[in-house]
């Protein structure tokens, strides 16, 4: 099968799923307990703005057709306005996430570079007290709130010994020196969760490799145990922690929404707990979307890495 | 949540084949017995039940009480763990707390149990057009990140314990509804339910009698983990102000606050995360204990 026939067979199934995730963002606003316009209108109580967002969100039409209204501007790439900023939802996502994407890359190289070393170890050395450390270590990173982590880190780095900024960013582009030490904490706060499940699979991988005919004669021909581990172990052993890296950081774009309000970050997650606490509701919309189709995307980069990474798919 | 913890818990699904011929296996509690690292985390596990149920016989003071003359006093022998911004006993609010985050641990596994039994029944079973639809919309709820959706139905339902569980459960369902349905499936071709259905037993009597006893194992495992998963996010809500509403104590809610005086009073945001962290890993470790007793292929 040619990559260009298996990923358009895979579009295709997502069309139904993003079509109910719509539909279950939509919803969202039919929770609103009370009248929605009047949510909608957070501190505004005079009744001409009021009856003014019941007709701009057309909420004095039925359900189905606001759907088809919303999704209509969604298609166009209008997630409506925030109410709080008066700035087009679309815009102020194109703003915040790059930031997110630097934490989430940031975060992932720290979980890679823990996370797979630690398992090709433990697999080598299973069942030894290695492997029972490590996967002690990598159940705790899996097992800590992630927010606490942070502040315990703050506490220590910043308060205590002042190495590093407890919070705040600034862009590569100013400073990246400053840039570096402002995303540090956050991004091994979020790369140790990454980096325990990591570490987890590429054991399992590894041990099933390890077990595998191919690498039994390759220790009968008298291979150095250190070519046969990384040379044809781990080389097959990364296929699904290769795919799993990719669902990992869909999630870490997600999962850094109470990290960057620790560290005052000004990325996505943030956007989301700000947009929460002003009654924002677009932007709570606008962002629940945009993190189920980046998802949804990146579930999808992961079958294609894994078709790519998998001889046998391809010659099927 | 992920769904590989899913499919972790989907991975026992064989070990419930030769459920017929159990017999001649030890118990559960046995060869969770023999686990020493299951044996500790179910014994952490029950001190935090306990100290839960007992919480108004162990705390030393009412959770609630503020005392003026004693703000963010650091531990001492009349408050062991310190006090809070307001003069609270932190010792008192941790015990109390451990109430209000393991009932948002249980609540929504119940809720999301309730819900993913009968729907996961009926689609595995039914097939068709229903199974077609109940697992786009799984799908549809899986694509959004489990935090996200918490927060978003927090939100649109507004700030309390109570919302805050539903959220979750919410949250927690498609891992539960797949996971539910993918037992149910293969497990209606097990040579038994065959049988069953040779012998004339209805569809009805096949999924309560045959299907549903057999498909808990898996639900039990990922019950667990997520027991540890949902006490976390209820922690994350409420450190966010969208769980637990103050002055009510709650561990997440706990270090809301403790966030504000990290360099005056670093005890107030020591020791509730700490909770935290030991009860999620005792939980953890016990689902790993259970999914490689349940399973063979692990361990």
């Amino acid at each position: 099968m040619s990559l260009a026939r298996y990923v358009a067979r895979r579009a295709v199934v997502l069309v139904p799923t993003l079509f109910f995730v719509s539909v279950l963002i939509f919803s969202l606003q039919q929770l609103l307990p009370g009248d929605a316009a009047l949510a909608l209108a957070g501190e505004e109580h005079d009744p001409s703005a009021v009856a003014a967002i019941r007709q701009k969100y057309h909420l004095d039409q039925p359900v189905i057709v606001q759907y088809g209204l919303w999704m209509g501007r969604v298609l166009r790439g209008d997630l409506g306005v925030s109410l709080r900023t008066r700035i087009p939802v679309t815009e102020l996502i194109a703003s915040k996430l790059p930031v997110t994407v630097e934490l989430a890359v940031a975060s992932m190289l720290i979980a890679l570079l823990i996370g797979i070393p630690a398992g090709v170890l433990s697999a080598s050395r299973h069942g030894t007290a290695v492997d029972m450390a490590a996967n002690a270590v990598a159940l705790s990173g899996l097992s800590v709130p992630h927010f606490w982590l942070g502040i315990m880190m703050i506490l220590l780095f910043a308060v205590r010994l002042g190495w590093l900024p407890a919070s705040g960013y600034v862009p590569p582009w100013e400073d990246l020196g400053r840039n570096l030490t402002t995303i540090l904490m956050p991004a091994v706060v979020l790369g140790t969760g990454v980096a325990g499940v990591m570490m987890r699979h590429t054991r399992g991988a590894m041990l099933q490799v390890l077990g595998t005919d191919y690498v039994r004669t390759a220790r009968a021909k008298s291979v150095p145990e250190r070519l046969v581990i990384l040379k044809h172990a781990l080389r097959n052993a990364l296929i699904p922690v290769i795919t799993l890296g990719a669902i990992e950081f869909g999630r870490l774009l997600s999962g850094a929404v109470l990290t960057e309000q620790i560290f005052a970050i000004p990325g996505f997650g943030k956007m989301l707990v700000d947009g929460v606490f002003n009654r924002d509701y677009a932007v709570v919309q606008g962002v629940v979307l945009v993190s189920a189709a980046l998802f949804v995307l990146l579930n999808l980069l992961a079958d294609v890495l894994y078709f790519l990474a998998n001889p046998r798919l391809r010659g099927a | 949540m992920s769904t590989v913890e899913g499919e972790a818990a989907l991975a026992a699904v064989p070990a419930l084949a030769g459920g017929e011929t159990e017999g001649r296996r030890p118990s559960l509690a046995r060869r969770l017995a023999r686990r020493p690292a299951a044996v500790i985390a179910a014994l952490v596990v029950a001190a935090f039940i306990a100290v839960a149920l007992a919480a108004a016989a162990l705390a030393p003071y009412s959770p609630l009480a503020t005392d003026y003359a004693a703000v963010r006093k650091p531990p001492s022998a009349a408050h062991w763990l310190g006090t809070d911004e307001v003069g609270r006993d932190v010792l008192a609010r941790v015990i109390w707390g451990a109430r209000a985050s393991l009932l948002a641990g249980v609540i929504p596994v119940t809720i999301a149990l309730a819900l993913s039994i009968p729907l996961g029944l009926l689609s595995g079973v039914a097939g068709g057009w229903l199974d077609g639809l109940i697992m786009r919309i799984t799908d549809a709820m899986l694509a959004i990140p489990f935090l996200i959706v918490a927060i978003a139905l927090a939100a649109f339902l507004g700030p309390s314990l109570t919302n805050a569980m539903i959220a979750i459960g919410i949250a927690a369902l498609p891992t539960f509804l797949r996971l539910a349905r993918g037992t149910a499936l293969a497990l209606t071709t097990e040579d038994f339910v065959e049988s069953a259905r040779a012998l004339g037993c209805s569809r009805v009597r096949i999924a309560v009698r045959h299907v549903l006893p057999n498909m808990l194992a898996p639900l039990l495992i990922q019950s667990s983990l997520t027991v540890a998963a949902a006490i976390i996010a209820e922690a994350s809500l409420s450190f966010l102000g969208l769980g637990q509403q103050p002055p009510a104590p709650s561990w997440g809610s706990m270090l809301n606050a403790a966030q504000r005086y990290l360099s005056q009073a670093p005890w107030m945001s020591i020791y509730p995360g700490l909770m935290i962290f030991s009860v999620v890993m005792a939980l953890n470790v016990l689902g790993d204990a259970l999914r490689d007793a349940l399973d063979p292929r692990h361990g």
